[in-house]
């Protein structure tokens, strides 16, 4: 029995998992068209290697960039390219940025260079890696880091931590994945322990998802007798359900007793950890040579007549979902990217699913006055409830007098945005959306000031700049002026020899 | 007996501090570094003085107040009026109004340039690049909005505006809560 | 703010069961006040009306405040108290949330200092009157300060126990012979054992249902029990039991209700314990060595006070900091 640990704070929360988490995946219906962002990961845009009017396959790369920190992006189904231009993509801001348009043409053809790899134990650790980052995997439990990036640690490693915890309440794509593709998942993570040699893998699943454990094991089991050896240190750990057990930094600790160091990375600590999911993906890029072109996504919610988990092309616009999954009161309908604690308001249904999705989650708007929050009476239920061991009610004073200096001291940039204090606060003070706040506001704040600091220093340098000309051409109006009087002395000087001289002459 | 002991003392410290003041005196003005740290660095002219720099000595001569500077808004006479020790006072209205939209940039439609060098030599930044006779370009990441470029300054009609930076999904903020909640309590 | 309500009815029923009607009247004269005096600060503040005037505080400041008082008032008293406590110590430092005093004890304090006579003296136990007073009378004596015809107000009131031990110690009885007297019961003072034992079993079943935390009302109430057992046995002489004074006075009521109010209580764990730990000590010494026979008033103001500092001092450690305050 593998000792756990405890982190600080964190809430119970009803699961809603029920609503969605039959174990059946629904296929969903190729769109009319994808519109596929060039940015769905973190770090640099990948820039388009196609142009409008290119025919491409399923799976062919559309976009690359060069910079480590970044991914490609590849066309989810075949058609034709009709644009390459901004749209709305999903963020609250309903800031649009560039995608890649196809239209389908329905035959859902894979690319002909695509074929499955039959012995992928003779690729090298840094082919693995190299065809990680080709096929554009990214974490796919929403943070979307560049997994490629992640799995090359510059320390040893004791413990591959792979996600399958899910705690936000709603969502089950990750439950459903466990259950169908077991097997897919631990050959996938055998894959990615080549690239990270730890000492342990450790599958983490909350132990609200039974069958999922089980399927797991079971998998561990009939490749141990299949002779897959190195299958004996990866291990199913069941860990008790408490919401945000899923955040990679309480996870870390619940599994080794180990933090994550302020504002560092779990490599740090000798722990590299992935999603389910993106290991699923990992298997598909390296045994079928199959880039990351669609993804399970829960589409759930009180709203929601048909709540259940898709398979969905990358690009597929949220309303086509919605249309598959039927929605009650469309008029009264709000709809979040993600959980009902992390996730994020969409502007409308008009954006695509992108590789952050990992669920639509349909809720009623509530209605004004519901919102309406009542002064902090600085209960300390907040600071309680932190998973961080942040005091939420000091972020929030100074998020509202908008004192960068306190909030800094306070630990803002820590704050992982879980959402377990606004759900105790007895005020309903929607504490989350402070921090966010509080966060872009101190952003621009400190972009302000380097933009500051920039501008005077080039207007410090101009002014030397000018002074230096001034004083060169003082200079050389000087050297001028002395070369003037010189010259004058000099043709002086020779008169006065030439008068002596002739007046020599005429004397003798 | 008492009046000898203080005066002793009075002495002692004075001396004390007499070589203190001596001993580790501080060339140079450290409180115009520290106004002109608060400043925006917009180098606009707004306030009346030729840039950030000479206003913020005008400040620590006493020379002028502390809310002349639009750019810097009320949270920078607020910000001054706290570091100087003084009562903040409101934003001057005649030097102009406090920008809080988006910020300017200024742009060149290379069509109309015609390339006459006067507002590459008025930018506090150098922030536009070009030479005689030859199209004239804005540096985005270098320019203030100071505005000193534009007409009258630029003979030519519609060759030099200003315009907002939209924001990019990076640079997007959030909306401030209250201001929601007010708006619905009301 | 209700479940609060709730939990101090019991209380209230016992205390008018024992001691007559008096702090009913009270009760009643401060809320009707305190309410008229919030919807006044509401409005004058611009203040959304009815999602504060009943979110409860009104009248939990105004019930904790006539349960520090004397049943028996001119009807002002507690109309000024409440004046003081919603209009000055609550609105004037900015509103819920908002104000650094507790309300009820902050107008409490006040009072006292500013109306001494009224505010010692305090109701004889029902038990203990010849004749008790009916509703209708107690009104009449609100209102008009007038008694029934053959009855003087010293036949109604008396010294609290607190205030009689204070009296008998400072005049050389030992505490055996102060025990005997009649405004003593079984273990404290007659009639009020029963009230405090009663807001015990609120207070508990506040903790039971998560209103308030365990920590204040446990440190206030060992610290209590603490330095008077350590100065009973030192002198049982001039020291009354811990029992005595766990059950007299406001120490049931201030470790449950008041100590715990969450804008003016320390908000951390360790805080918190801190905070209860340091009122018990400071209400103790009040008692014991100080000048007025109940500390728990001014204690609760005064380590208010620190609560910034303790905040502080007391912060969890953040994930992955190194140091307790990271880099502050």
């Amino acid at each position: 029995m593998k000792k756990l640990w405890r982190f600080r704070g964190g809430v119970k929360l009803p699961g809603f998992k029920t609503l969605s988490n039959s174990a059946s995946i629904r296929q969903s219906l190729i769109p009319g068209v994808v519109t596929i962002p060039l940015r769905q990961h973190i770090g640099e845009t990948a820039e388009p290697v196609v142009k409008v009017g290119d025919h491409v396959y399923k799976g062919q790369l559309i976009a690359t960039s060069g910079n480590f920190i970044s991914a490609p992006v590849h066309a989810s189904t075949s058609g034709s390219v009709i644009a390459i231009d901004k749209h709305t993509v999903p963020h609250k801001s309903g800031i649009a940025e560039v995608c890649v348009v196809i239209e389908t043409d329905g035959a859902d053809q894979w690319h002909p260079d695509i074929e499955p790899c039959t012995h992928p134990n003779n690729l090298s650790a840094d082919e693995l890696r190299t065809r990680i980052r080709e096929a554009g995997i990214v974490g796919l439990g929403g943070a979307v880091f560049p997994s490629a990036a992640k799995l090359k640690p510059t320390r040893p490693i004791d413990t591959l931590v792979i996600n399958g915890v899910e705690c936000e309440p709603y969502i089950t794509c990750d439950d459903v994945l466990m259950r169908s593709r077991p097997e897919d998942i631990i050959r996938g993570i055998l894959l990615l322990r080549r690239l990270v040699d730890p000492a342990e893998c450790i599958i983490a699943v909350e132990d609200n998802k039974p069958e999922a454990i089980k399927a797991l094991n079971d998998a561990i089991k009939k490749l141990k007798i299949a002779g897959v050896g190195s299958v004996n240190t990866i291990h199913v750990v069941a860990i008790p359900t408490v919401y945000p057990a899923g955040s990679e930094k309480q996870l870390i600790k619940v599994l080794t007793g180990k933090e994550v160091p302020q504002q560092g990375l779990p490599y740090e600590v000798g722990i590299v950890c992935l999603n389910v999911g993106t290991t699923a993906a990992t298997y598909d890029a390296i045994y079928d040579g199959k880039p990351l072109v669609s993804r399970l996504v829960s589409i759930t919610g009180p709203q929601i007549k048909h709540p259940a988990n898709y398979n969905v092309l990358l690009g597929t616009p949220v309303a086509h979902l919605l249309e598959d999954a039927g929605v009650r009161h469309v008029d009264d309908t709000k709809l979040i990217m993600g959980g009902p604690m992390m996730g994020h308001d969409l502007p409308h249904a008009q954006v695509p699913v992108v590789k952050a999705t990992n669920c639509i989650l349909a809720e009623k708007a509530a209605p004004l006055e519901n919102i309406a929050s009542m002064p902090c009476i600085r209960c300390g239920a907040c600071a309680t409830a932190c998973p961080i061991g942040l005091l939420p009610q000091q972020l929030y004073w100074h998020s509202r007098g908008k004192d960068f200096d306190k909030l800094e001291h306070y630990n803002l940039p820590d704050c992982i945005e879980c959402g377990c204090c606004a759900v105790v606060c007895p005020s309903h003070i929607p504490l989350v959306h402070y921090f966010r706040y509080a966060k872009t506001e101190k952003a621009a704040h400190e972009l302000k000031l380097k933009l500051a600091d920039q501008a005077r220093l080039r207007t410090q340098e101009r002014e030397a700049r000018l002074e230096r000309v001034k004083k060169e051409q003082e200079e050389r109006k000087a050297r001028r002026k002395a070369a003037r009087l010189k010259k004058k002395a000099a043709t002086a000087n020779q008169h006065n020899a030439d008068g002596a001289e002739s007046a020599a002459k005429v004397s003798t | 007996m008492a009046v000898l002991i203080l005066t002793i003392l009075a002495l002692v410290f004075g001396g004390i501090l007499g070589f203190v003041a001596i001993r580790f005196r501080v060339e140079g003005d450290p409180i115009v570094e520290k106004i002109d740290s608060i400043l925006p660095q917009t180098q606009c002219g707004q306030c009346g003085y030729p840039g950030c720099r000479p206003y913020a000595q005008a400040i620590a001569d006493d020379e002028a107040e502390i809310n002349q500077c639009p750019p810097g808004g009320d949270a920078g006479v607020q910000a001054l009026a706290d570091l100087l020790g003084s009562e903040p006072i409101p934003l001057n209205p005649e030097n102009g109004e406090a920008d809080d939209g988006l910020p300017m940039v200024a742009v060149i439609d290379e069509e109309t340039c015609i390339g006459c060098t006067k507002c590459v030599q008025v930018c506090p930044v150098d922030a536009i690049v070009g030479a005689a006779k030859h199209k004239h370009n804005v540096l985005d990441a270098y320019c203030t909005g100071c505005e000193l470029c534009l007409p009258p300054l630029c003979p030519v009609e519609d060759c030099i505006v200003m315009r907002a930076v939209e924001p990019s999904i990076k640079s997007w903020k959030w909306p401030n809560p209250e201001a929601v909640d007010e708006g619905q309590a009301a | 703010m209700r479940t609060v309500m709730y939990a101090l009815v019991p209380g209230i029923i016992i205390y008018v069961l024992l001691f007559g009607w008096g702090i009913l009247v009270n009760i009643l004269l401060a809320s009707l006040s305190a309410l008229v005096f919030e919807l006044v600060m509401l409005v004058v503040r611009k203040r959304p009306i009815r999602r504060y005037l009943f979110d409860g505080s009104a009248l939990v400041t105004a019930i904790l405040l006539s349960l520090a008082l004397p049943p028996m008032l001119p009807w002002w008293i507690p109309v000024t108290g409440s004046f003081f406590a919603i209009v000055v110590a609550k609105h004037l430092y900015g509103g819920l949330g908002y104000n650094v005093f507790n309300p009820a004890m902050a107008s409490y304090a006040i009072l006292l200092v500013s109306f001494p006579r009224e505010l010692s003296l305090w109701s004889v136990p029902l038990e203990l009157l010849a004749q008790p007073l009916n509703f209708i009378e107690i009104l009449t004596y609100s209102f008009f300060n007038t008694l029934p015809e053959l009855l003087t107000f010293d036949a109604i009131t008396a010294a609290t126990a607190l205030d009689h031990l204070r009296t008998e110690i400072s005049l050389g009885t030992n505490i055996e012979e102060i025990r005997r007297a009649p405004v003593f019961g079984f273990v404290a003072g007659t009639g009020m054992e029963w009230v405090n034992a009663v807001f015990l079993l609120g207070g508990v079943w506040l903790i039971y249902k998560k209103i308030i935390t365990w920590h204040i009302p446990v440190a206030m109430l060992a610290s209590i029990a603490a330095i008077s057992g350590v100065c009973f046995m030192i002198n049982a002489e001039i020291y009354a039991s811990p029992i005595l004074h766990l059950l007299s006075g406001a120490s049931i009521l201030g470790a449950f209700f008041i100590a715990t109010d969450p804008v003016t209580a320390s908000t951390t764990p360790l805080g918190r314990l801190i905070y209860g730990c340091a009122i018990g000590l400071l209400t103790f010494s009040i008692r014991a060595w100080g000048g007025y026979p109940d500390g728990v008033a001014f204690a609760v103001l005064l380590i208010g006070l620190t609560v910034p500092l303790l905040d502080h001092y007391t912060a969890p450690k953040v994930y992955g900091a190194r140091t307790r305050h990271g880099d502050g």
